[in-house]
């Protein structure tokens, strides 16, 4: 390979790397700018709940059934795995402590990601597309201060209550499979799921947690649809984006957020 | 307070009309990185006219708009409006500035989620503190303008082409602006709308005591409604005139446009290497089954 090439090469990876940099710069910004412009959404909480509605009420199907049949996976699952060493009893406590944790936060981030923060996307990218942003802009009204702030708000208040039905329908879903279906004591699922289950270090990190899924996947999902381009391809390589990107950002916060919340780092 | 010295300011404006102009384009350039859009254009739009702005697609034209609105910046050069420098402004500033400008959008760029109602509403409740029962008699008073009334709770994927662009151009005048721009209000309509929205355009320009900037490359409509003309090409000023100076121009750009003749100073071909020497000439690469 001769040097020519090599420094070709070397010329589109530092492209590469400082575009990245400079995008990511960018949504940074733009994470400033929507909670600065904040006072809109917030003094004008209707066009919140609207967008509650759009994003959290709607998306509350996919949640509570994927919810159910998770908690029932768990109760077949850590059945057959807890009845080996005799502590089919403790069915409850590993469902819930599952759920409120991990599962619950995680999953429900993640269908909330492909659920609500594709549509969220796709309407400021389609909005972006057909001038709307333009229009508004225009009529002298910030459109981060009527548009995307309003959906960012109501994707972080939506996601942590979607989080906590899901963790209730999952703990549902694992009492119908392990109690009624199978046969696990009914008292000691529910009493050992309240011993073990601590309100400050189980439930409020799991609520932690989701509050935090819930600004990542907002914050990227107004951020692509805003900077899409204007174009049927680019709003629709921006939802894959969203999705994409989500996901990945939901798993790696997740870690992060374990170590410092259950390891004692 | 606020919202009765908005409601008022056109009065006052129209009133306080003098000879300097509202709209005035000093030696502006633009550009996207090193691709040059306009290079030194000098546009005025006196107070009170409309003026189109014309030239083939891609010449400038929207882009000129954008600027005036302070979308843009200018790369040199300079845009007053009212006599103040809009890249000069301040965020604040810019808002202050647009709430006395209207803008009617290629395809309306209507508010899909809002019924046309409320698209026509929406400026008056954002930047007005009127109470609801008087915005309710502005909008059926700014709709029944455009003919519209009747159609006040419909959605805007209930309305065809030319009513969207209706819709658009009472949501414009919702404010009684001093600047009305049209960024091709005729494209994509029908004779009948078409030559609706050309007399609207007039109207409510001479009712509201604004000036109006209409960019379009429909010649014939636009002939009979606007003051003076500019033509646009390549990002300069080609050639200006009133209509009538227009018509009977035998400048060989302006002749072709207003002719719509195919070959002229715009040629009919994109440059390429002479006809017969590329027939004769083998492809460099053959043509691949997968390609």
């Amino acid at each position: 390979m001769n040097n020519a090439r090599v420094q070709q090469i070397l010329r589109q990876m530092g492209h590469q790397v400082t575009d990245r940099l400079w995008r990511l710069g960018f949504a940074c910004r733009f994470l400033l700018m929507t909670v600065l412009y904040s006072g809109t959404a917030l003094k004008r909480f209707h066009l919140t709940i609207r967008e509650i509605y759009f994003t959290g009420v709607l998306s509350l199907i996919i949640i509570l059934v994927s919810g159910m049949f998770v908690g029932m996976v768990l109760g077949l699952q850590g059945y057959d795995t807890l009845q080996r060493y005799g502590a089919a009893e403790s069915l409850g406590v590993l469902v819930a402590l599952s759920l409120v944790r991990e599962l619950g936060p995680v999953v429900a981030a993640l269908l909330f990601a492909s659920r609500a923060g594709s549509a969220i996307t796709a309407e400021i990218g389609l909005m972006k597309a057909t001038e709307q942003l333009s229009a508004m802009e225009m009529m002298a009204v910030s459109p981060i201060a009527r548009v995307v702030a309003p959906r960012f708000w109501a994707g972080v208040i939506s996601m942590p209550m979607l989080a906590a039905l899901f963790s209730a329908m999952g703990v549902l879903g694992g009492y119908l499979v392990g109690v009624q279906l199978i046969g696990v004591d009914e008292g000691a699922f529910w009493s050992q799921m309240q011993a073990a289950v601590d309100f400050r270090q189980d439930i409020m990190n799991g609520v932690i947690k989701s509050f935090v899924f819930g600004v990542l996947v907002s914050w990227i999902a107004v951020f692509e649809g805003f900077d899409a381009d204007p174009t049927a391809e680019g709003v629709s390589r921006a939802t894959t984006r969203t999705v994409v990107t989500s996901s990945l950002a939901i798993l790696a916060a997740d870690f992060v957020l374990t170590a410092f919340m259950f390891r004692g780092i | 307070m606020n919202s009765l010295f908005f409601a008022t300011l056109p009065l006052l404006l129209a009133t306080s009309a003098s000879a300097d102009p509202l709209v005035q384009i000093r030696d502006l350039s633009f550009a996207y990185d090193s691709r040059s859009i306009l290079s030194g254009i000098n546009i005025t739009i006196p107070r009170g006219k409309v003026v189109a702005i014309m030239g083939p697609s891609g010449c400038g034209k929207t882009t000129t708009l954008r600027l005036i609105g302070g979308q843009l910046r200018p790369t040199a050069g300079e845009v007053l409006v009212a006599g103040q420098v809009v890249h000069e402004f301040d965020d604040d500033g810019l808002y202050r500035m647009r709430r006395r400008m209207g803008m009617l959008f290629q395809f309306g760029a209507l508010f899909t989620d809002m019924s046309v109602y409320d698209n026509v509403a929406f400026q008056m409740r954002e930047h007005t503190d009127l109470p609801e029962a008087l915005i309710h008699d502005l909008v059926l008073m700014k709709l029944h303008a455009v003919g519209l009334r009747g159609a006040h709770r419909l959605m805007p994927a209930e309305l065809s082409g030319g009513m969207a662009r209706r819709v658009a151009l009472a949501r414009a005048i919702a404010l009684d602006p001093m600047l009305i721009m049209y960024d091709e209000p005729f494209a994509g309509l029908d004779p009948i709308s078409l030559s609706i929205i050309g007399e609207l355009i007039r109207t409510l320009n001479d009712a509201l005591g604004a000036s109006s900037i209409v960019v379009t490359h429909d010649v014939h409509e636009s002939l009979k409604i606007v003051d003076y003309i500019y033509f646009v090409s390549e990002g300069k000023i080609v050639a200006e005139g009133t209509a009538e100076e227009i018509k009977e121009s035998q400048a060989p750009y302006v002749h072709q446009f207003v002719w719509g003749e195919a070959d002229g100073p715009v040629p009919f071909h994109y440059p390429a290497r002479p006809y017969g020497e590329e027939m004769m000439e083998q492809p460099s690469r053959p043509r691949r089954w997968w390609s």
